[in-house]
């Protein structure tokens, strides 16, 4: 039975519209709706994975109409998506209870789980920047949802360089409509093949590389993430730094690069500029950090970095016609890092929220010996650092060792190079973490803290073996063929894959 | 020549988002840029001595459910209204967050001035 | 927040049913001119707003108090998704117009036709008109003491940074 793929959408948002209307004693009863929520939606995208199919919503034949894509880039994004989003919300079904407005946490909560499967799903460029829109207004409230000094600071700056970047696509939008006279990718993949790039065009991907970017935090552009991703509560730190700067800022970049402008040299060299800014940026402005959740936010920076290195390294093999399979490979593994760095980030999120919550400080100077009175926090701690580390055999190490292999096929050495050297950098700003947090001397004040409870211990855990286990998808050939290979492919097709999938 | 200007109001709604000091100005030089993007989509679905695009009476016929010829040579492409209708919704909710967010940085702070608002540094 | 004069009393408790009643006339034809759900609604909150000028945010709260617009905001977005739904069980398809398909076409340009966009401009009317109240009513309700936040900003400049 295949799921139309609306329900993706209508779920989150029915239950976010139903969670206001309950009054204060059905508490409970909203808390277990919207848990009931996340895991069917993580049951059916588990279901519908591997399909590509075209849903056309309210019958209407595709030019004259909206039509929802499902293919193998999407699936694989949906199943990160609705993975942390489980885990997210079964941990602040604890964590918030330290916060007064529950409720409307949830409905915000649903609100950007909607959001970005929408844009994931979306077949047509205006209903993904419609669905863009609708997750980061969802995740600019849910940024300040606290209410004090730094957090409507940081909600303040992120919400303005945000909706910037949102205007800066809507113009990008505005263009591409005026030169191709269609909003379905494939009519304008087809329009922009027959008539080529010309000024308007080229200036329009340049809005979409600067908006996209901004929402993906690349560096020029990465101001508001330092300050917006310590200030949140954790599960949505989480959120934010696992799945929202990747499905809404790389994915929708990805997406219009190779399926429907096309791949070309130029794009691709910025992508391979923007992703080594990243990485060496973040890297070195994360070893300095004394705060838990703010050394977490410049590393999530690095990290988004080699996703978009390798993209773009893919891009510029495809187009400068060299060999298809180091495109693949380069291809693979930026595709891997991203789902990795979802599950591992997240899962660092969420220990440092554990932490804040037992300790209620996130300066790493006043931490200390955490390691015997939390010790299942320490033990999924440091399994997420050592994955992110590239500690074989965790699934970080491959994936970086992918690049690696692609860089140095394609005969960029000092790209290689770099590569390695962030991985140190990575790897001496986890040891920090570990030291500072968990080995030393336990201070005075913290001798009474107590384990995560509950739900927490639930969402962390399996976190955590998801990602000791997520190596054997590159490792094992039958399943990196299953998972990871049509997404790759989606993308190798390039301009050919929308116009194929719809028939034209 | 139109474009360009719209283009010029954008330029000028970043400008007053990027420089100014007050939260209120930068959350008006967004709105503006909002108004200039909109303002672009509609001009894009012009047609030089068009109409509205309503249909009446006259162009229906009802029996073959077509639409007359003259009707769709004279209209103006209704799509970007659409859009644009859409975007309206969308900025008026991303500003009633941004002024909800003002207001309370000010009971907080006390000010709407961004250079003293600068508690998290690094 | 205090009301105004008794002019401006008198004449808009004339004027807000007409606003409303507008209101409700551009959203009922939205599917024959201009106009539909959002800027119907858009129309229906503005005559409370009009209300809450001139007579004070304390009045219209005892006439429609913030629980009540939640519920109907909440009301209005599960009609329209359940017509969506009810598209889906119905029709086939996720929004199809089943209405117009199978058992209601109606005559072209009058008002019962068109099939479920006037009933979707019905819900999405309900939504944005207790939604838009909604954000003015609660923008409203920030009190701030302009003296004491100028006595708290010369302390924060002269003291030590609170942390």
């Amino acid at each position: 039975m295949s799921v139309p793929l609306p329900v993706f959408v209508a779920i989150p948002l029915v239950v976010a519209f139903v969670l206001p209307a309950l009054g204060k004693g059905l508490r409970p009863v909203a808390t277990f709706l919207a848990n009931l929520a996340m895991i069917s939606l993580l049951v059916l995208a588990v279901m519908s994975f591997g399909d590509a199919r075209v849903y056309q919503v309210g019958g209407w034949s595709i030019p004259l109409g909206i039509n929802m894509v499902l293919d193998g880039f999407s699936s694989l994004l949906l199943l990160a998506i609705t993975a942390v989003g489980t885990a997210a919300m079964l941990f602040s079904t604890r964590y918030m209870e330290q916060y007064t407005a529950k409720p409307k946490y949830l409905t915000l909560f649903l609100l950007m789980v909607a959001g970005m499967n929408g844009v994931v799903l979306s077949g047509d460029i205006f209903n993904l920047y419609v669905f863009l829109e609708i997750a980061s207004i969802a995740s600019y409230a849910l940024v300040g949802f606290g209410g004090e000094h730094e957090e409507l600071e940081a909600s303040f700056k992120y919400m303005v360089l945000g909706s910037i970047a949102s205007t800066f696509v809507l113009f990008g939008i505005a263009l591409v409509y005026g030169n191709t006279g269609s909003l379905n990718m494939a009519y304008i993949a087809r329009a922009i093949e027959a008539t080529g790039m010309n000024a308007g065009l080229a200036f329009a991907l340049s809005l979409f590389i600067a908006g996209f970017g901004l929402k993906a935090a690349l560096v020029p552009f990465h101001a508001w993430l330092p300050d917006a991703h310590p200030s949140a509560p954790a599960p949505i730190s989480a959120m934010l730094s696992g799945v929202l700067i990747k499905a809404l800022g790389i994915y929708a970049l990805t997406r219009l690069i190779f399926n429907v402008f096309g791949v070309s040299i130029p794009v691709g060299w910025v992508l391979i500029a923007l992703g080594i800014l990243s990485m060496v940026a973040g890297g070195l402005l994360a070893i300095g950090q004394w705060d838990f959740k703010r050394l977490l936010a410049y590393s999530s920076i690095s990290q988004v970095g080699y996703v978009v290195l390798g993209i773009g390294l893919g891009t510029v093999l495809l187009a400068k016609g060299a060999s298809v399979a180091w495109a693949s490979l380069a291809i693979l593994g930026g595709l891997f890092h991203l789902v990795n760095h979802s599950v591992y980030k997240s899962l660092l999120f969420l220990t440092s929220g554990a932490v804040e919550m037992a300790t209620g400080t996130r300066q790493m100077r006043d931490l200390g010996g955490l390691a015997d009175r939390m010790p299942v926090t320490r033990a999924t701690c440091m399994v997420a650092s050592a994955s992110i580390a590239g500690v074989p055999p965790f699934p970080g190490f491959w994936s970086k060792l992918i690049l690696v292999i692609a860089a140095v096929q394609a005969g960029f050495y000092w790209i290689a190079a770099a590569i390695v050297c962030v991985a140190v950098c990575t790897l001496i700003m986890y040891l920090k973490v570990q030291r500072y947090v968990f080995l030393g001397e336990l201070p005075e004040h913290l001798r009474q803290v107590r384990e995560a409870k509950g739900s927490m211990l639930v969402a962390m855990v399996s976190l955590a073996v998801l990602c000791v286990f997520m190596s054997l998808l590159v490792l094992v050939p039958a399943l990196r063929a299953a998972v990871l290979q049509p997404a790759v492919d989606v993308l190798l097709e390039g301009v050919n894959h929308s116009t194929r999938l719809i028939d034209l | 020549m139109l474009y360009a200007l719209c283009f010029l109001l954008f330029m000028i709604g970043l400008y007053c988002a990027v420089v100014k000091k007050n939260m209120v100005k930068i959350v008006i030089g967004i709105v503006v840029m909002e108004y200039a993007v909109n303002l672009f989509l509609i001009m894009l679905g012009y047609r030089t001595g068009g109409t509205a695009p309503i249909l009446s009476g006259p162009d229906v016929d009802v029996a073959t459910k077509t639409v007359s010829a003259h009707f769709l040579a004279a209209v103006v492409d209704p799509l970007p209204q659409a859009l644009v209708l859409t975007s309206i919704v969308i900025s008026l909710g991303s500003l009633a967050l941004m002024i909800s967010i003002c207001i309370r940085t000010y009971t907080k702070y006390g000010t709407f001035d961004i250079t003293e608002i600068r508690r998290l540094r690094g | 927040m205090k009301g105004m004069t008794v002019i401006v009393k008198t004449v808009s408790s004339w004027v807000k049913v007409l606003i409303f009643l507008f209101g409700i006339y551009i959203i009922l034809f939205g599917h024959l001119s201009p106009g539909g759900g959002f800027a119907g609604g858009v129309i229906l909150a503005s005559s409370y707003v009009l209300l809450m000028l001139a007579f004070g945010r304390e009045s219209v709260e005892k006439n429609l108090p913030m629980s009540i617009a939640s519920r109907l905001d909440c009301l209005g977005a599960f009609l329209f998704a359940l017509i969506a739904i009810l598209g889906l069980v119905v029709g086939g398809s996720f929004f199809v117009n089943f209405l117009y398909q199978k058992y209601l076409p109606g005559e072209p340009f009058a008002l019962v036709s068109g099939g479920t966009i006037p009933l979707s401009n019905l819900a999405i009317g309900l939504k944005v008109g207790a939604s838009l109240f909604l954000v003015v009513f609660a923008l409203s309700k920030f009190r701030y003491d302009s003296k004491s936040l100028a006595n708290k900003r010369l302390s924060e400049r002269t003291g030590e940074p609170k942390e």
